[in-house]
């Protein structure tokens, strides 16, 4: 069994320890905002966040984060994550929407860190984070309105 | 319930062909995609009012619209509902979006006579179709209230979801829609003049923008059955190989795999999670027969398709003389452009769930083409076609990739619970690798080309021979071919708006075991390049300027192509100057999907590559439904066109082997490489017409014109990487 804090609650699971956290959250806890799109760390559309940091949950064995806190999109809280989410459906930043999830949470974890992010820190935060419809001014300008709300 | 009110009206308002495909008849009742949007459910309930398939009027005033095209971030939701809450005078915050059930009668695309999504239809084709499905809604409505207040109906208002008369008496729909249920739907519904639109031309929010931020939405990948199992294929490793033996003992080993299974696709692994699947599949040893694969390099299918161009291929249009007149030009100019094969790489790799009990199939797909997913369904399980229900789910983009004339993903789906046999649950996913190295690419094409000047620099000569597979031929679109040329082949290199006296376009077809398919805004993606650059090319060559030269060139006919061209001009402030300090300027033209758009691009040399830093675009598309999405649309395209000619070739290696199979190697586009994309829409009445596709193909010959202008370089062989590295 593999415990961990999860969106607040502890949970426990019975997979092989390899088991990517991912699939973890998905197949066995049925939380299917966090997506699938790579495997492989390239696309960040798994991204949660694991002791507050994003972290690609396609290549997180489940039993690295024994005793540790995930944060998925379900569970997603606070004032940047409001601001974020706010801002996304108020500049209709999402297409497809499979990547948003992942997207929103790097989003979220700039904020947390980067009150008022410039379009370097932008790039360094969501270069991992790929959007195939291209939706990047968006999310450049809905992380700035964000900004400016926590600020505001 | 639902009444047929104007469905011969809509059999006269489609315009385009009805191809010879066996369609089944309409499936069992139907309740649309459930829950598509995170729990809605449909307001079907006792006293809701469904005057026509696509409305749906709830006793607490929600009005919600069937969608016959899949959402997959182009907007159909958002864009359909608004048409019809035009005609219906509703209150925007009362509108709901649902996906159509499979039923090919009543949600067939007028554009080609089957429920489906593709060529950047959805708008244009229900343009009046679902103006007609809210004005005779609207109709009814005001009937029942003008019988319960005993006021003439002419004397009834609509606004903003409140029906009122001046005598005072007024209400929401809800309130009316039973008895409005009573009423006979109007034959020919009036439909406003667009000069009385207050919707339709104005930015509403889109319906799914909050759902897809908070992780809510439902795609296909996250329904889970009761006791359903997950399975992944192994899939040839070259394109027309086939399963010759296999050992599965040790993936029957892995801790929840379940069984191993031969299907005609490949080895099924199924497994009681995706994990576990994989695992199962990676254990797996099979031994191939390439008796029938596609064993050539890339390399080597350029080397052949380049030597079949100087065949000339058949005629797909001569104009005056032809290629005649370039022999003996002043200046004879030529180039052969080189495009790779190309995935889609849709974020959400293709995937499905199937369930299989006493009273037939139901699936859950992102099925672009629903009238050939379903009957693949019935025909490989078996069944009826109305025993399968298709529930159309949102899905994580497609660029084509989703609308599979072969229906192949279903096919695969059906065969793995055919293959397990009884009743159950099973989700079908493909990996990244699947997704990327399973074929339908856009096909690798050459266009060899040449122009003949004369002294004055005029083109007295044109000629594109373009070699390439077809995508339609031998599948149930084949009858869209003309005299043998597949039309998707070489889109955009014939009718060009520019007055040539004297032109060829050819077309040699080849075949290979690769599958092709169409690529968001399919043949255009290439002939634009291969036009555009080497129109640039003869301007340079006459000492011309790139945009004064096209617009001298433009035939008198073809005001719209102007229109957008001189735009854009004015909107990057074109002076002549395509070099400004470290900063080069490249200009395109380009019509597809009947919509018009113009590109000008910024580009500065980074390391050797091209950085692109501004585009501007200007967009005819007709009437602009919804501004906002039409410019959310064209940056997408922009950087859909960009990532791929700077880094995107499916490459087949020694012997055949697909060399790219994840991110790590074919390469997406990311934040920082995204310009700032200004769009203008020019104003327009005409019908509208498509913006899924229409911004991806200029901005491949705008960025590579003013690489040109920086570094004197022509690239010829996509993509911009592959000219780097050599």
């Amino acid at each position: 069994m593999i415990s961990f804090d999860l969106n607040g609650k502890q949970v426990s699971v019975d997979v092989p320890e390899d088991t990517p956290l991912l699939w973890v959250l998905r197949d066995e806890l049925r939380l299917t905002g966090t997506k699938y799109g790579c495997g492989i760390a390239q696309c960040g559309a798994c991204t949660v966040m694991l002791d507050g940091a994003a972290q690609r949950s396609c290549v997180t064995p489940v039993s690295s984060v024994e005793g540790s806190s995930v944060e998925t999109i379900e569970g997603l809280s606070g004032r940047e994550a409001t601001a974020v989410q706010d801002a996304w459906t108020q500049i209709d930043v999402p297409q497809c929407g499979w990547c948003q999830s992942g997207q929103v949470m790097s989003a979220t974890a700039l904020l947390r860190d980067t009150p008022k992010p410039s379009d370097a820190d932008i790039d360094a935060a969501m270069g991992g984070n790929v959007c195939r419809c291209a939706t990047y001014v968006r999310i450049r300008k809905a992380i700035h309105d964000a900004a400016d709300t926590l600020e505001g | 319930m639902n009444k047929t009110f104007s469905r011969r009206s809509f059999l006269t308002s489609s315009a385009g062909l009805v191809i010879g495909v066996t369609l089944p008849m309409k499936g069992r009742a139907q309740s649309g995609a459930e829950a598509a949007m995170g729990g809605n459910a449909s307001p079907q309930g006792s006293g809701s009012f469904a005057p026509n398939a696509f409305v749906r009027i709830a006793p607490d005033d929600t009005v919600t619209v069937l969608i016959k095209h899949i959402e997959f971030g182009q907007g159909p939701y958002t864009g359909l509902s608004t048409l019809v809450a035009e005609e219906l005078d509703a209150d925007w915050s009362q509108m709901r979006a649902e996906s159509a059930p499979f039923d090919n009668e009543l949600y067939k695309n007028l554009a080609f006579g089957l429920q489906g999504t593709g060529g950047s239809t959805a708008i244009a084709n229900s343009y009046t179709q679902m103006r007609r499905a809210g004005a005779a809604a609207r109709a009814m409505l005001v009937e029942a209230a003008a019988a319960e207040w005993g006021v003439p109906a002419g004397e009834i208002t609509v606004e903003k979801g409140v029906i009122s008369h001046p005598g005072g008496q007024f209400s929401g729909f809800g309130a009316f829609a039973e008895a409005a249920a009573q009423l006979t739907p109007p034959e020919e519904p009036a439909l406003k003049d667009p000069s009385a639109f207050t919707l339709i031309g104005t930015d509403v929010p889109k319906l799914d923008s909050r759902a897809k931020s908070t992780g809510e939405a439902v795609f296909s990948m996250d329904v889970y059955r009761e006791g359903m199992e997950t399975v992944v294929v192994a899939h040839p490793v070259k394109m027309g190989a086939k399963v010759a033996s296999y050992d599965d003992s040790a993936a029957k080993e892995v801790p929840g795999v379940t069984a191993v299974r031969q299907i005609p696709q490949g080895i099924a692994v199924y497994a009681g999670s995706t994990a576990a699947a994989i695992k199962g599949r990676d254990a797996l040893e099979i031994k191939w027969d390439e008796s029938a694969a596609e064993t050539r390099s890339s390399d080597q299918i350029y080397e052949a398709f380049s030597a079949a161009a100087d065949q000339g291929g058949m005629d797909a249009e001569v104009i005056g003389e032809g290629a005649a007149p370039i022999e003996g030009a002043a200046q004879v100019i030529e180039a052969e452009f080189r495009f790779p094969y190309l995935a889609h790489a849709a974020m959400e790799p293709l995937d499905g769930v199937i369930e299989i009990t006493q009273d037939g199939a139901e699936a859950w797909v992102g099925s672009q083409f629903p009238s050939l997913d379903v009957p693949t369904i019935a025909q490989t399980l078996g069944l009826d076609a109305a025993n399968v229900k298709m529930n159309v789910m949102l899905a994580g983009g497609s660029f084509g990739r989703r609308a599979q004339d072969t229906a192949h993903f279903a096919a695969e789906l059906a065969e793995v619970a055919k293959a397990a046999g009884g009743n159950g649950a099973w989700k079908l996913v493909y990996t990244r690798e699947d997704d990327m190295t399973g074929g339908y690419y856009r096909p690798l094409t050459v266009h060899k080309m040449r122009a003949g000047l004369d002294d004055s620099g005029a083109i007295v000569g044109w000629e594109n021979v373009v070699v390439n597979q077809s995508i339609m031929g031998g599948g149930p679109f084949a009858g869209m071919m003309q005299d043998g040329i597949d039309p998707t082949s070489i889109e955009g290199s014939t009718k060009m708006p520019y007055a040539l006296a004297n032109s060829r376009v050819g077309w040699v077809r080849e075949e290979s075991p690769v599958r092709v398919l169409w690529w968001r805004a399919v043949g255009h993606t290439h002939t634009a390049y291969a036009t555009e650059v080497f129109l640039d090319m003869a301007l340079e060559a006459a000492g011309k300027d790139p945009v004064q030269g096209r617009l001298d060139l433009l035939k008198d006919d073809a005001g719209r192509d102007r229109a957008v061209l001189e735009k854009v001009a004015k909107m990057a402030g074109w002076d002549g100057e395509t070099v400004k300090g470290d900063k080069a300027y490249g200009v395109a033209l380009h019509e597809s999907f009947n919509s018009y758009t113009a590109q000008i691009a910024e580009v500065t040399d980074v390391d050797g590559m091209p950085r692109v830093t501004r585009v501007w675009c200007a967009l005819d598309c007709g009437v602009a439904v919804n501004p906002n999405v039409i410019r959310a649309q064209i940056e997408g395209g922009v950087g859909f066109g960009l990532g791929s000619i700077l880094f995107n070739e499916l490459t087949l290696g020694e012997g055949g082997t697909v060399q790219e199979r994840n991110f790590d190697t074919y390469r997406m586009l990311r934040i920082d490489e995204m310009p700032e994309v200004i769009v203008e829409i020019i104003d327009s009445a005409a019908d509208p017409t498509g913006v899924g596709e229409p911004g991806t193909p200029p901005i491949g010959p705008a960025v590579a014109n003013a690489w040109r202008a920086l570094t004197g370089k022509t690239v010829t062989h996509l993509p911009f990487s592959r000219a780097k590295d050599a």
